[in-house]
């Protein structure tokens, strides 16, 4: 009697379990099905290679792409050294130190703080001061989002490289930074990529940081020092908009980033079990 | 024999010189990596304070009226951040209530259930989805998830709760599809992956012994579950939680296309409103006067304050986890 009343219990709170995995992964499955079926019906060459049009009229994504490809990888170039490095200090010369407690409690929040605030932080630093909305704010901006990811991963693959590998470095007689670079980094290399390559997928979706900075552009512009188009702004006015020709385009837009940040997690992944199995 | 001594010297001196030098290059090396980890400190300083910097006109203008007030009138220059605070808060929580238990529910099915050779492809799935950015969810939103919501849930609800005393008013007025119901759905859907990715890590930190002696005991999967898994990762499913509650509660262009934004406060769910982030979103660029500016600041000051406070604790219970599992 109580044998069957425990059974039935566990019959239903683990078909809820199914339940919630059907209902969850459907939602998410739709959200991507929709998303394919919309956006491929605008994809074609033109797309990339003409700029954006005004309303009412055929044109393409090109100035955005561009302006997105140009502010992402400066953004890259920016933030994942010094993420490297700051990682770099907690997992080796400071492993122990209350600064690398410190710097990692206040890393984890700055990885999930909302990327608004850190758009209006570099708009009172940077916009504020030079007067104008330009692509060098959208940079920092999303270098500002790069930092904490790279930081984090970096931090945890040299944790993870044994301290036996320093050790023999150290016991041939190699300084501690020469053990760091030719010892450590290499060991971790796989994993350090892995960050960054998640940390460019972070970012290649991010608008809410770029709305104030960078701003957006009608036009082909290549300028750091005037408003940019980037991919995810674009979206976000032509989704908005009235017009049947610019929602078509945010659609395709929004395909493109989808199948670019999901591209990058696989190779990332890839790479982070290529580096288990050694 | 003086010669010999001569060449020692140098060889000493060689050595000493190149010891030197290591002991100059590592210190430059360890000074910079230094400065680099005080530049993470410094950056979220630098937040802080210019957020506090850019919120000072709007503090010494309102006072702390600001954060009762529900006032929105640009034209006016009268600012209350009420409405906004309400709609974040009141978004997230329609969002926690439904991601909690099905992100928990998936994650228990990813763990306990699910067949072995699927586990590593929805686990895949997952946590790529988790990586999917929030635009897409905002676009998706607009088009047809509110017009979706409008036709079928929505006069659902407000037929079934129209004779409901207490309830009725929260599912009133007419069906706009927009508003902070289907704002708070699409932010549930979006923290869903997050959720059930860090509660499948957590579960996994279970030791296996432990699960295997209950077991062993006669005890059925869900009493293992209740009574083993989820006592033993407790705090760091709360904090899954919370960090799940933290990203909720900034989320930004999801909710901005989907929120109506609405300066007031209505007591029906299905009505529109706005959330911080939204408000900051939607009205920064267009904000004409030192006033208006400086009072969507102060919006983010309130939310960065929130989000702080809620990320600080999520992060403290996981790392409680991490120390546990250490020994």
């Amino acid at each position: 009697m109580l044998y069957a009343r425990r059974r039935l219990r566990n019959t239903i709170m683990m078909g809820l379990c199914v339940v919630a995995a059907g209902f969850g992964l459907l939602w998410l499955l739709v959200i991507l099905g929709e998303l394919v079926w919309k956006g491929t019906a605008g994809l074609s060459l033109s797309v990339f290679s003409e700029m954006t049009p005004p309303p009412g009229e055929a044109g393409g994504l090109a100035n955005p792409i561009v302006g997105s490809l140009l502010m992402t990888g400066l953004a890259v170039l920016i933030g994942a050294p010094v993420g490297v490095l700051a990682g770099t200090y907690m997992a080796e010369y400071g492993r122990h130190a209350r600064l690398s407690a410190v710097v990692r409690f206040i890393n984890d929040i700055l990885l999930s703080a909302p990327s608004i605030i850190v758009g209006l932080f570099v708009y009172e630093v940077l916009v504020v001061t030079m007067g104008h909305f330009s692509g060098i704010a959208g940079v920092m901006a999303l270098a500002l989002i790069v930092l904490p990811v790279v930081v984090r991963t970096t931090e945890d693959m040299l944790l993870l490289v044994p301290d036996a590998l320093r050790e023999a470095g150290t016991a041939i007689g190699a300084p501690r930074w020469v053990v760091i670079r030719s010892v450590a980094y290499k060991a971790a290399r796989a994993g350090i990529t892995t960050g960054v390559l998640l940390a460019i997928a972070r970012i290649s979706g991010e608008t809410a940081p770029l709305l104030f900075t960078a701003l957006n552009n009608q036009f082909f512009s290549l300028d750091l020092g005037a408003p940019i188009a980037s991919l995810p702004v674009t979206i976000f006015q032509f989704a908005l908009s009235p017009y049947e020709e610019w929602q078509q385009l945010a659609w395709t837009g929004a395909l493109i980033i989808t199948f670019a940040v999901l591209a990058l997690s696989i190779v990332a992944r890839v790479l982070a079990g290529r580096g288990d199995e050694r | 024999m003086t010669d010999i001594a001569l060449q020692h010297g140098t060889q000493d001196d060689g050595r000493q010189a190149s010891l030197r030098r290591f002991a100059v290059s590592d210190a430059v090396f360890r000074n910079v990596t230094r400065a680099a980890a005080l530049l993470v400190l410094l950056s979220l300083a630098g937040v802080a304070v210019s957020l506090v910097n850019g919120s000072l006109l709007a503090f010494s203008t309102f006072g702390l009226e600001f954060l009762v007030s529900e006032s929105w009138n640009p034209v006016k220059e009268k600012f209350g951040a009420l409405a906004p605070i309400y709609g974040t808060v009141a978004t997230s929580l329609i969002a926690m209530l439904i991601a909690v238990p099905v992100g928990v529910g998936i994650a228990i099915f990813l763990t306990e259930l699910c067949p072995r050779p699927l586990r590593r492809p929805i686990g895949i799935a997952v946590e790529l989805l988790a990586g999917i950015p929030s635009i897409i969810y905002g676009i998706w939103g607009l088009f047809v998830f509110a017009p979706f919501l409008q036709k079928t849930l929505q006069p659902a609800l407000i037929s079934t709760f129209s004779h409901v005393p207490g309830l009725n008013s929260l599912f009133s007025g007419p069906p706009y599809g927009i508003g902070i119901l289907t704002a708070g759905l699409i932010l549930a859907i979006m923290v869903l992956p997050f959720i059930t990715s860090i509660c499948r890590d957590v579960f996994a930190t279970v030791p296996p012994v432990l699960k295997e002696s209950a077991y062993g005991l006669g005890l059925t999967t869900w009493e293992v579950t209740s009574r083993v898994v989820l006592p033993y990762t407790r705090v760091a499913v709360v904090g899954a939680v919370m960090l799940a509650l933290g990203r909720a509660l900034g989320e930004t262009m999801a909710v901005t296309f989907v929120i109506g934004n609405a300066h007031r406060i209505s007591a029906s769910i299905l009505a529109p409103g706005t959330t911080i982030s939204a408000a900051i979103a939607n009205e920064f660029t267009e904000a004409t006067g030192d006033l208006y500016t400086s009072s969507l600041i102060a919006l983010g000051l309130v939310l960065f304050v929130i989000t702080f406070i809620v990320l600080a604790i999520a992060r403290l219970m996981l790392a409680r986890l991490k120390t546990r599992a250490g020994r």
